[in-house]
């Protein structure tokens, strides 16, 4: 829009863009089964166009049924990872708020834990997860709307509390769960892994990621309104109240369904808002769109790390604490104070 | 008349802050609101701004009550200049200017080159185009004073309310700021300025609204109210009034003349 600060957030998004579609494309590439890339970018193109076979059966289904779903889901869980992070510090008007802030995490990690307890299916897990997520969130709501005070302070404390009650119901689980097979899935779990993701999960996962996003996007100029104080905001003709109760409903999707499909992946969403704010600035306008692009390359990367580093695959949480640990401490010692 | 408060009353919990107060502020007039600390004056903006409620008596823009004006209606009537402005992260210049058009806007809408040009026209106003492209938070005081000036004027409503505009400034900052408002009442906007320097008011303003204990202590022309007297029953404080070529002037008085 003819700014500076708006050609360069442009150029950031392109760059992210194009960088997001190289990787996603050769992430197909990388694996344990050799599929030469052109035949990568054959069977793909094969979905749509009509193609004859130079392929083989099993480069099809590598490509098609174990890698193309789980690509995706990387790729989707970074975006709304990192979206829903970049909305919760313009919401709660601190550069330290993430996804995981308003309990959704915990929440999901008691439902996942639930129902492996219970013996369910895989989508049986997911589901549980989503909506023990919700439930954490709707009672932090519950209980920061009763408690006086300052509404963003109280919504932080109780997302801590009931986060914790959470993880203590979780801990209940793993104490009674059958040490011989229950425990192992539930521990896997809660590291989060991306490991077979089957198309189902990406179903299951793009609509409520959609309803997330969708309104993100169109008020991420107002999003900027949240940041400064509530009279001021007030004043330039912003309800305030409704838009801060919408943002933090969507962040809260994004996170809840994150959560359900890949487990505990954690700081996601704290580290690549910074990095997006280093590239392109603060205003959410480009923000948000260069958040969910980074968050997208951020956790295919690793996820391509985890699958391909060792001979047994590592947890994807376990790598993105290992970089965002760092990285943290990183922000806390920098001389210039970015925060 | 565009803005009347007329028996405004309001109360914390069991403190009463505000006690019928009532005025009125004509189009490209500049109000002067004076007080010891914790008068109420903040009150006072905060109910004419609508984010207390709860308060006896009317407020009226062009003689409909606030109460009954959406947020938008009321952005475009009133603009709002607060004292100190400290986002929690760093937006350029251009940014903080721009979210003062976000009121033309419907909610689906992003600012478009429209607002860009609005936003860099009242950068041109205030005299500070060249700092479009800054770090806002990097900004001396009196630069970010008048980006908000910048703001409010990119918001386009016919009144401009600020909480002790020059609070936090140095003396030029001061001066440079309210010789800015003052030309912008000249040009017809009107203006609510609420401050703790008598001086200011008397210099600056049209008219000098009075506050003491919650209620007008006084109200009229800044030359006519402005005495020894009213410092005295507001501040507990002696001065004396001087005429100069360039007007009258308040001096304080150092207790030493009394004796």
């Amino acid at each position: 829009m003819g700014t500076q600060e708006g050609r360069r957030g442009l150029l950031a998004i392109c760059i992210l863009a194009v960088v997001l579609l190289a990787l996603f494309l050769l992430s197909f590439w990388l694996g344990r089964y050799d599929v030469p890339p052109l035949e990568v970018i054959r069977i793909l193109l094969s979905r749509v166009l009509p193609l004859s076979p130079t392929w083989t059966e099993h480069m099809a289904t590598a490509v098609l049924n174990i890698r193309l779903p789980r690509i995706l889901l990387a790729c989707l869980v970074g975006a709304c990872l990192a979206t829903a992070g970049s909305a919760y510090q313009s919401v709660f008007r601190n550069p330290m708020a993430a996804p995981d802030i308003l309990g959704a995490s915990s929440g999901a990690c008691f439902g996942a834990a639930l129902a492996i307890l219970l013996g369910f299916s895989r989508s049986g897990v997911t589901a549980l997860a989503f909506a023990s997520s919700l439930l954490s969130v709707v009672l932090v709501y519950a209980v920061a709307c009763r408690a006086k005070g300052n509404r963003v302070m109280t919504i932080l404390l109780s997302g801590v509390m009931i986060g914790s009650l959470f993880s203590a119901c979780t801990s209940y689980v793993k104490l009674v769960a059958d040490p011989s097979n229950q425990l192992p899935a539930i521990t896997y779990w809660l590291m989060g892994s991306l490991s077979g993701a089957w198309m189902k999960d990406v179903g299951f996962a793009a609509i409520p990621m959609l309803i997330g996003l969708v309104p993100l996007y169109i008020l991420r100029w107002r999003m900027n309104l949240l940041t400064v104080s509530e009279e001021e905001a007030r004043s330039m003709g912003v309800h305030t109240g409704r838009l801060r109760l919408v943002v933090i409903l969507c962040a809260t999707v994004l996170t809840a369904v994150s959560v359900a499909v890949s487990g505990m992946i954690g700081w996601v969403g704290l580290v690549i808002p910074h990095l997006s704010r280093k590239l392109v600035g603060n205003n959410c306008r480009y923000l948000v769109p260069a958040s969910t692009l980074f968050g997208a390359i951020f956790l295919l990367l690793v996820d391509n790390i985890s699958r391909n580093l060792l001979a047994v695959e590592i947890p994807i949480g376990i790598l993105t604490a290992f970089v965002g640990a760092p990285f943290f401490l990183y922000l806390m010692t920098r001389k210039e104070n970015l925060l | 008349m565009i803005l009347s408060v007329e028996n405004l009353s309001f109360s914390y919990t069991h403190r009463p802050v505000l006690r019928d107060v009532s005025f009125t502020v004509e189009k490209g007039e500049l109000l002067s609101i004076l007080g010891p600390n914790g008068v109420g004056k903040s009150t006072l903006f905060r109910c004419i701004l609508g984010s207390l409620e709860g308060y006896g008596g009317r407020i009226c823009v062009d003689g409909r009550d606030i109460r009954t004006l959406p947020h938008r209606e009321r952005a475009r009537r009133m603009a709002y200049i607060p004292q100190i402005h400290r986002p929690t992260f760093g937006y350029t210049v251009l940014d903080t200017v721009l979210m003062g058009t976000t009121r033309q806007l419907s909610p689906l809408q992003q600012p478009g080159r429209e607002q860009v040009h609005m936003a860099r026209a009242a950068l041109e106003r205030v005299g500070v185009f060249q700092l479009a492209e800054r770090n806002f938070a990097h900004l001396s005081g009196g630069e970010q004073q008048l980006v908000l000036i910048a703001r409010a004027l990119a918001q386009q409503s016919d009144i401009l309310i600020m909480d002790e505009p020059t609070s936090a400034l140095d003396y030029g900052n001061q001066l440079r700021v309210l010789q800015q408002v003052r030309a912008l009442s000249r040009e017809g906007y009107t203006v609510l300025l609420s401050t703790h320097n008598p001086q200011h008011a008397l210099t600056f303003a049209d008219r000098v609204l009075a506050l003491q204990d919650g209620s007008v202590a006084a109200l009229g022309p800044s030359g006519g109210v402005l005495t020894p007297a009213l410092l005295r029953r507001l501040y507990g404080v002696d001065t004396a009034l001087a005429d100069t070529p360039g007007g009258p002037v308040i001096v304080p008085l150092t207790g030493e003349e009394v004796r």
